[in-house]
């Protein structure tokens, strides 16, 4: 079985994925209710992986309830919370339960989350993450030791087209791309100026790279976004055109934004697709969707 | 260098000393002094908690640097005030409480915490450089410790949390790898930037460590 993903990335289409985070406990209706919403309209889902450090239910089992229904998945895999043993074993687990996709990263600060005193792992960075799923595929585990059977994953990571400063991000970016980064997703982008110029840089390396596409639901949410979220810009006129509508209609501004953005990127073939994130609004996500007339 | 500390709060202080009533205070003169947490006026201000607490307090001492070996030669001068005393309350680092224990037989109590190793930097100012990781850096990193620098020790590169060259864990804080992007960039060396650094080896010297130099 290969990745479904994969094969749209190579196909040369417009590709969308989107995500839903596992929820913090163990009813997950609503959870897989936004799976059942998603998987036969995008071409990949991505589970979470504690997001925001925050502890919930794993990507791993949120990627396998994807798969379970028929969905193809991204797993994510950050670096916090699992040293290379753990991280090497879960990869074998979601392989052998079809999960074909991982989008690894840093993952963020313990104390931004909500188990302030746990110990931050570590132990590999994104990078050495995405090395190591290639010494699996190769059929190695990083100890130097044959595996009985290797796997096989179309690894990808993320960049953040807005960091400040973004020559050091660009640096890293190209290290993911050298160690054989098959796909990018970015963080959220809203100047279509901003990530034209990234993507005239970006695009000679020839990996496929995603646009994050963030719903924004409020004026407040972009304000709060814009000024709180590292590598995160929304431009005042996107502000201004929220707020110039009543609240009740701000979410189908947002929807119509994020619409816009989307046809513009497909429209004039700036990068290979988009990654929505509706954050908790993933109902939303078809919307989005039809709005850019996908 | 120096060992930073910070004291303890009076009610875990009052806790260590629990079912312990003659207490025989240890400042150090040398790191707590520096950082105002075990000093002559600090030891003095712990005497009258403890007073205040009902604790008889049968003497102290600050001694010069109670990590190495001198102390036993402190030790042996306040022979007897430490041997009427139940308890030896250690406002030096946890690198004195190891080197009293050495020469005591008696419960010896930290009174401060002791945080990470640093350098100061500007008066007053002391950051951690080194983690002491087995397997240095700093010819790569234009001097700047990714392991300390780095709120997630990462030796390949900026995370996605650099938020206008501060760390997303502290808007005060700088990110290491813009240091250490810019100042590389100033020696024209970026290329050490782009080379991929391996997993680190957790156990270049496995714990317990020690070494003998003969
Ligand atoms: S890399 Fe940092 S922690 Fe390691 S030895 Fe050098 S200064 Fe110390
Ligand atoms: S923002 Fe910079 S210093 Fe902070 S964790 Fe990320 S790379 Fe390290």
């Amino acid at each position: 079985m290969v990745s479904r993903f994969k094969e749209a990335l190579d196909s040369g289409k417009f590709v969308i994925t989107s995500e839903v985070a596992p929820p913090k406990g163990t009813n997950l209706e609503k959870f897989l209710h936004h799976i059942d919403l998603l998987k036969d309209r995008v071409d990949a889902i991505n589970i979470t992986d504690h997001q925001s450090s925050v502890m919930r239910f794993p990507s791993l089992g949120g990627a396998l309830a994807v798969v379970e229904k028929g969905g193809e998945a991204i797993m994510q895999m950050t670096c916090r919370d699992r040293n290379r043993m753990a991280l090497e074993a879960d990869l074998l687990f979601a392989y052998t339960r079809g999960i074909r996709n991982v989008l690894c990263l840093t993952g963020d600060a313990v104390p931004v989350g909500d188990h302030k005193e746990a110990m931050g792992v570590f132990d590999l960075d994104s990078l050495q993450l995405l090395k190591t799923i290639h010494q699996m595929m190769d059929g190695q585990d990083l100890g130097g030791n044959n595996l009985d059977g290797a796997v096989e994953f179309c690894a990808g990571a993320i960049v953040t087209p807005e960091a400040q400063p973004i020559e050091p991000q660009l640096i890293k970016f190209e290290k993911k791309v050298e160690v054989g980064a098959e796909f990018f997703q970015t963080q959220a982008i809203y100047d279509l100026d901003n990530f034209t110029k990234f993507m005239d840089y970006a695009r000679k390396f020839k990996t496929p790279i995603l646009a994050g596409i963030v719903l924004l639901s409020s004026a407040r949410m972009a304000r709060y976004m814009t000024e709180n979220v590292p590598g995160i810009f929304v431009p005042q006129d996107l502000i201004d055109e929220l707020t110039g509508v009543p609240k009740e209609e701000m979410l189908a501004k947002g929807i119509e934004i994020a619409g816009r953005t989307i046809a513009a990127l497909k429209k004039d073939a700036i990068c290979g697709g988009v990654h929505i994130m509706a954050i908790g609004r993933e109902e939303a996500v078809p919307d989005i969707m039809a709005a850019a007339g996908l | 260098m120096k060992s930073i500390t910070k004291q303890k709060s009076i009610e875990d202080i009052q806790e260590g000393l629990k079912g312990l009533d003659r207490i025989f205070v240890v400042g150090c003169g040398t790191c707590t002094t520096m950082t105002k947490t075990g000093g002559i006026e600090q030891v003095e201000e712990m005497k009258e908690r403890l007073q205040e607490m009902g604790k008889r307090v049968t003497g102290s001492t600050v001694i010069p640097t109670a990590c190495d070996d001198m102390t036993e030669v402190a030790m042996k001068e306040n022979e007897q005030f430490i041997r009427s005393a139940d308890a030896i309350l250690s406002m030096s680092c946890a690198l004195g409480v190891h080197r009293m224990n050495l020469y005591i037989n008696k419960p010896v109590i930290p009174a401060v915490d002791t945080l990470f190793i640093a350098v100061e930097e500007t008066p007053g100012y002391f950051r951690e450089a080194c983690a002491q990781c087995g397997q240095c850096l700093l010819g790569q990193t234009a001097g700047i410790c990714p392991l300390t620098a780095c709120h997630k020790g990462l030796v390949n590169g900026p995370c996605g949390g650099t938020n206008n060259g501060k760390c997303e864990v502290d808007k005060d804080k700088d990110c290491a790898w813009t240091l250490i992007y810019n100042r590389l960039k100033e020696q024209g060396r970026l290329d050490l930037m782009r080379q991929y650094q391996p997993p680190r080896n957790h156990h270049i010297v496995p714990k317990p460590r020690a070494v003998k130099i003969t």
